[in-house]
């Protein structure tokens, strides 16, 4: 294993600097805080909470206890020879977030933030939830601190993801519908703003990605960075060197963000991020911001957004609830600008085709939001060095996809 | 803008239309109705995709007015025309992105020209203002901004010291809409408000009939009804039309 100490570390420290966020919440030009009066003091409150709690060593140390025996932390990096093999190349290696309890890697967000509402006296957790992992893990973590706990689901989203819904409930947390606009993500995260406005006092937005006002882009990246650490060090155990890429899905960014954090300043990894190509081109047929979006702000910060000329911010489609949204993390943004991440897109049906060669090579079916960096590994190995070792992060698991897998005729 | 044609302050009434609810034709009437209402001021909505402080009510004029074709671009093309047919000063009232998108020194420009008075950006904080401020001061336009239960001193402080024309008292924590009551704190709140800014205040978010309006205006310089109007148009106006739009505007007046 890699020591780094020294002028080494240094360098390290600043390049993981430069991406930022400063004071101010942006990451270059990107992020900020664009929320109603009401929300401002309560987020300036939020910020203050966190980093209390970030540089308390009990806060530290409690959250790496419940990681490791309530989430089951380290998860494996799998060395996928079957599918390496195929594709002609070295190493393909998973890195196994779909183990970890509720089956998604959300769950390492929502034990920090669940940790720091507890510490400031709320008692009521509020989410949005896409492909229902997040919701899931946050209604998971509620029901471990004995906090109240509503998540708020686009009407499409429970219809194609039912089976999340169900354990949501059986979690003891109230689902609630949302009917407005396109019935996904984005008006899930629109009807959650308007609960935690409302109901600020007792309560505590538990946001799911890489996303929303300061602090929570960083915040979300950094209870996600864990992912990256581990990964790096596994690495470097199991092929005595640093990998070549890094490859993950992209929706509002977390488990990308969470991968590729670490790795931001070693040079040589390079890194792609996923977006869902969808079924089509056109605004509306998918959801590749860096591929039809500009700057602009939705949901609190300034970032890549999907739009029509006069601001309106566009429908998306993808096969995957979780990657179905029409902006990204302003630290994703920031990324693209510099060039250190190369962002592209996987089809609704490659995901799918990914998902399933995933299952019959290596026994594992991935969530379909996963299978997009599945689909981009498969897709450009016949351009890559068969002596490449790359990572991919298999941020969740497929079972809440079975129905879709049955629709697409797969099964 | 608060002043008024008499020059006095106080007892005023603001309220809030979406433009293209239910169409671009009929805001033009629309509009003359609730100015022969007798409304002060008029807040002009400019229709947003994903209006995340607005309850059902402006959701749902949101949404009419954005499958008829209310974008910014269009809404500030028939702006003139619609200003100069009335007495009450307007402003604009929206979510930044489309301003943002619009371009912000084109957006404040044509504002300006087309006779409004500002705007009101309701997801814009003073934090994230000052290229809109600039932009809109430039032009000779007002900024102004809301200010909260949830706000504290320091953040009063911040929002009097960026607002003109008049501040805009949120008077609970929440999306707008019709409540039954009027807060019982907002008298202490208007109180602490007034300490850091000399500007009139505004006070809306829940006002829905002439006793709340009434109560409203005892701590204030003006109350703003947004959401009932708003209903009134979806209920009342498709059968009473113009009339019934400008009958309900001054039935929230007699209060006053």
């Amino acid at each position: 294993m890699t020591v780094v100490t020294g002028k080494v570390a240094e360098e390290r420290k600043e390049a993981v600097a430069r991406t930022g966020p400063d004071a101010r919440g942006r990451f270059g030009d990107f992020g900020g805080r664009y929320v109603p009066e009401t929300l401002m003091h309560p987020v300036e409150e939020l910020e203050r909470a966190y980093e209390a709690a970030r540089n308390d060593p009990s806060f530290r140390q409690e959250l790496s206890d419940l990681l490791k025996t309530y989430a089951g932390r380290p998860t494996p990096l799998f060395h996928a020879r079957r599918l390496s093999e195929r594709l002609g190349l070295r190493g393909i290696y998973l890195k196994r977030e779909d183990l970890l309890h509720t089956g998604a890697h959300k769950i390492n967000n929502c034990l920090g933030q669940a940790l720091v509402a507890r510490r400031m006296g709320k008692t009521r957790l509020v989410a949005e939830t896409g492909a229902g992992q997040h919701g899931v893990a946050t209604a998971t973590v509620a029901a471990l601190m004995g906090l109240k706990c509503a998540v708020y689901m686009g009407e499409e989203d429970m219809a194609r993801q039912s089976p999340n819904v169900f354990r949501m409930r059986l979690l003891g947390a109230e689902v609630i519908p949302v009917g407005s606009g396109s019935k996904t993500l984005k008006d899930a995260i629109n009807e959650a703003m308007r609960d935690w406005v409302t109901n600020v006092e007792s309560t505590h937005y538990l946001l799911g990605s890489v996303l929303g006002p300061h602090p929570y882009p960083v915040m979300v990246r950094d209870f996600h960075r864990v992912i990256g650490e581990e990964a790096r060090r596994q690495i470097l155990e199991a092929e005595g060197r640093l990998p070549d890429a890094l490859f993950a899905c992209v929706g509002g960014g977390s488990n990308s963000m969470g991968l590729f954090y670490e790795f931001i300043p070693d040079a040589s990894v390079r890194m792609v991020g996923v977006e869902a190509g969808g079924c089509g081109a056109e605004l509306g047929q998918h959801a590749a911001r860096f591929d039809g979006g500009r700057p602009g702000v939705l949901h609190g910060c300034f970032t890549y957004v999907l739009q029509t000329a006069d601001g309106l911010v566009s429908d998306t489609h993808s096969v995957s609830a979780g990657l179905d949204y029409p902006a990204i993390g302003p630290e994703h943004a920031a990324l693209f600008r510099m060039g250190r991440v190369e962002y592209t897109r996987a089809s609704d049906g490659e995901a799918l085709a990914a998902a399933q060669c995933l299952a019959r090579m290596e026994g594992i079916i991935p969530a379909l939001e996963s299978a997009h960096a599945v689909a981009e590994v498969i897709k450009r190995a016949p351009r890559m060095d068969p002596n490449e070792v790359v990572i991919v992060n298999l941020s969740g698991r497929g079972d809440k996809d079975l129905s879709i897998f049955q629709s697409a005729g797969i099964l | 803008m608060l002043r008024g044609a008499d020059g006095r302050g106080g007892h005023r009434l603001i309220v809030y239309l979406a433009a293209g609810d239910p169409s671009l034709e009929e805001t033009g009437k629309l509009l003359q109705a609730v100015d022969r209402g007798g409304a002060d001021v008029i807040e002009l909505g400019i229709p947003f995709s994903d209006p995340m402080a607005d309850g059902p009510v402006i959701q749902r004029a949101s949404e009419r007015a954005l499958k008829r074709g209310a974008t910014v671009t269009r809404i500030l093309q028939l702006l003139p025309a619609w200003r100069r047919t009335l007495h009450a000063p307007v402003i604009l009232f929206s979510y930044f992105n489309p301003i943002l998108q619009y371009g912000l020194e084109r957006f404040a420009r044509d504002v300006a020209q087309a006779g409004a008075e500002g705007a009101l950006v309701v997801d814009l904080s003073p934090e994230e203002a000052g290229s809109y401020i600039q932009a809109m001061h430039a032009s000779n336009l007002d900024t102004v901004f809301l200010a909260s239960p949830t706000s504290t001193d320091e953040r009063l402080a911040r929002i009097g010291s960026v607002s003109t024309g008049f501040l805009y008292l949120i008077s609970r924590a929440g999306v707008t809409g019709e409540r039954g009551t009027v807060p019982e704190a907002l008298s202490a709140l208007a109180q602490r408000v007034r300490r850091f800014s000399k500007l009139p205040l505004a006070v809306g978010f829940g006002l829905s009939n002439p006793e709340q309006v009434r109560e409203a205006q005892k701590v204030a310089d003006a109350a703003v009804v947004g959401s009932a109007l708003v209903r009134a148009i979806e209920e009342r106006y498709p059968v009473e039309r113009e009339d019934g739009v400008e009958q309900f505007v001054r039935w929230l007046r007699s209060g006053a």
